[in-house]
């Protein structure tokens, strides 16, 4: 399978609490041995509530953070084993947009001196090309090239964004981590920056990763889908797939939460989970869904179930649901 | 590439281009109290510049036959102990108390930045080394040690620098290193990271413009501070020797005629604090025009 962009094997993530003087702390495993596939060109869309390890994921496969175990394969090249020198220089292809369109912008800098840092630091040319270069991805992304001169607390947060996705875009990269990226926007703005990153995607052949918690925006949105739960994917399938068929209950009752437009259907009873989400630091025994799944049997209890692989369909638990 | 014709209304006249010096400017005159500052430091600075031209008598004659004059249309703020005239001493003394409370600052300021931010970004043990050797300067008695350099070295004004500057580059290190840590963890670093920044670019580029604001603020207030610090150095014999005429020193020898002839003492005392004053009214004004967010 030569079409694989990016693939990640048994990455793991833990952070280390407290322990100072004799004490042993805890641990908490933000990402727990996921290992995931991304294929050529597409959108997979990384679900799962908050503190699930999504954005963990994010950062620690571009090695922004680095992971305490697994491998990371880049079209070939094993990026966990890179020195620093080397893998600043494929940062070029690995980009990333972020969640906070007012806090990922350096207010002190111009828009152009912003566009200018990575093409600066990959060295991209004179200083005449790179300025021309900057104005070209501004008006890439929809924005005046008289905007160069100007601060990023002149813009509102959707344009505020379109620069951020102009400076990841600066390098022709490959694989971009779009990380919440359209959530702090409003809808309308939201509809607009995603038709530009899918226009953007088209154009210049870009494989997306993009972590959210908008199940709306998945659907309209991603090929594929990765379900994370507490450190785990535990479902990952084609978008179609786990909207019409979920395997995983988990999944399955997140899906059952997005709210429906229809008052018809509203009032219909729809199955919604209960409890709390275990604590990252103290996980449970076995599947670590087991404590909320209303199907747990004795097995889920001491056994995690491992992924299994069927097409296109990957489900971690013991008893999926049938379509 | 098309884009939905609706994400360009903003005229090409609403877009402002952007001075970051005229911004600050304009923003700075909107505040009458950092103007008005401003306005006393000038006349401070010119005063210094030009005391010989400026000052009514000469600072350094002495008139035994008038001492202790009351303030006069000759001698507008009375003479001192010997006579001299207490208006062209202070306009005197603000040479020095300038020039003590600029330099210092700023070498303190410089040290203390580069070593805040090192210490703040690189972490482990950098930060460790450097934040001890900070704790030693400020556990160390800061008087006693200004006072041990001033003893060893001689007492001039080139060695009040290196005093105060050894005495005052912890504290900015501190600050500037708590700003660093707090920076350290904003999107647009880790922004700059991924898009394969250096880490000198990161420190130069990214969170030493953002620490600016911040050591202007210490700036303005470690100038009153080193004004002081020179005010006790005189006073204990080891800062600017007499007749040299020092801001502190027309203080703290004023003040043993305090009762026969106020003025002497009070006069220079509430240029101190004039000064002081001054320089925190610009130190603020220029704090808040500098923050681009503050902007209209």
């Amino acid at each position: 399978m030569n079409d694989i962009v990016i693939s990640a094997r048994n990455l793991t993530k833990h952070y280390h609490l407290g322990g100072g003087l004799g004490g042993a702390g805890q641990i908490v495993r933000a990402v727990d041995g996921v290992s995931l596939d991304i294929h050529e060109r597409e959108t997979f869309a990384l679900v799962g509530e908050s503190g699930c390890g999504k954005t963990t994921l994010g950062r620690i496969m571009l090695r922004l953070q680095e992971p305490s175990g697994g491998e990371i394969n880049y079209r070939g090249q094993e990026l966990t084993t890179l020195d620093e020198k080397g893998m600043r220089a494929l940062r070029k292809k690995l980009q990333v947009v972020f969640q906070d369109p007012y806090a990922s912008l350096n207010p002190r800098m111009r828009i152009e001196q912003i566009l200018a840092e990575p093409l600066r630091a990959h060295g991209y040319g004179s200083a005449a090309e790179i300025r021309e270069r900057c104005a070209a991805l501004l008006e890439m992304v929809g924005l005046r090239r008289q905007y160069l001169r100007s601060y990023p607390h002149q813009f509102s947060g959707g344009q505020r964004q379109r620069i951020g996705i102009a400076r990841a875009l600066a390098n022709n990269p490959d694989f971009v981590v779009c990380d919440e990226s359209v959530s702090a926007l409003d809808v309308s703005i939201q509809a607009q920056v995603l038709n530009l990153l899918r226009d953007l995607q088209d154009e210049l052949k870009l494989t997306y990763f993009f972590i959210t918690h908008d199940l709306s925006v998945v659907r309209q949105f991603a090929d594929r889908v990765g379900v994370m739960f507490l450190g785990r994917l535990v479902e990952v399938g084609t978008t179609e797939e786990i909207f019409s068929a979920p395997k995983h209950p988990y999944t399955m009752f997140l899906i059952s939460a997005v709210p429906r437009a229809d008052p018809h259907q509203r009032s219909r009873e729809r199955p919604i989970l209960k409890g709390e989400i275990p604590s990252p630091m103290d996980m449970p025994n076995g599947c670590r869904f087991h404590t909320r799944c209303p199907f747990a049997q004795d097995i889920c209890r001491t056994e995690d179930p491992e992924p299994q692989t069927q097409g296109t369909r990957t489900v971690a638990c013991h008893f999926p649901l049938e379509a | 590439m098309t884009v939905s014709p609706d994400l360009n209304v903003d005229t090409v006249e609403e877009i402002q281009e952007a001075s970051l010096l005229r911004d600050t400017m304009r923003a700075f005159a909107r505040n009458r109290m950092a103007l008005l500052g401003l306005v006393f430091v000038a006349l401070l600075v010119f005063l210094a510049i030009f005391a010989p031209i400026v000052s009514p008598h000469d600072p350094y004659r002495m008139a035994l036959d008038e001492q202790f004059l009351p303030p006069s249309t000759t001698y507008w703020l009375g003479t001192d102990n010997f006579g001299r005239d207490v208006l062209t001493r202070i306009i005197y003394g603000a040479r020095i108390s300038l020039v003590v409370g600029i330099v210092p600052s700023l070498i303190s300021l410089i040290i203390g930045t580069f070593m805040g931010v090192l210490s703040g970004y690189i972490g482990g043990k950098v930060d460790f080394v450097i934040m001890r050797l900070a704790d030693m300067m400020i556990a160390f008695p800061s008087l006693l040690l200004a006072m041990v350099v001033m003893y060893t070295l001689g007492a001039n004004l080139f060695n009040i620098f290196v005093a105060l500057a050894l005495v005052g580059w912890a504290g900015v290190a501190r600050v500037v290193r708590s700003q660093t840590l707090a920076l350290k963890e904003k999107e647009f670093i880790e922004a700059a990271h991924a898009n394969g920044a250096s880490r000198v670019t990161i420190m130069f580029r990214h969170i030493f413009p953002n620490v600016v604001p911040t050591l202007i603020v210490l700036f303005s207030l470690s100038i009153p501070d080193a004004i002081m610090w020179e005010s006790s150095l005189s006073f204990l014999g080891v800062g600017v020797q007499p007749p040299e005429a020092s801001w502190g020193l027309l203080v703290s020898r004023g003040k043993e005629y305090l009762f026969q002839a106020p003025v002497v003492a009070i006069a220079p005392g509430v240029a101190i604090l004039l000064t002081v004053l001054a320089f925190n009214f610009v130190g603020d004004g220029l704090r808040d025009a500098l923050d681009p967010s503050m902007k209209d």
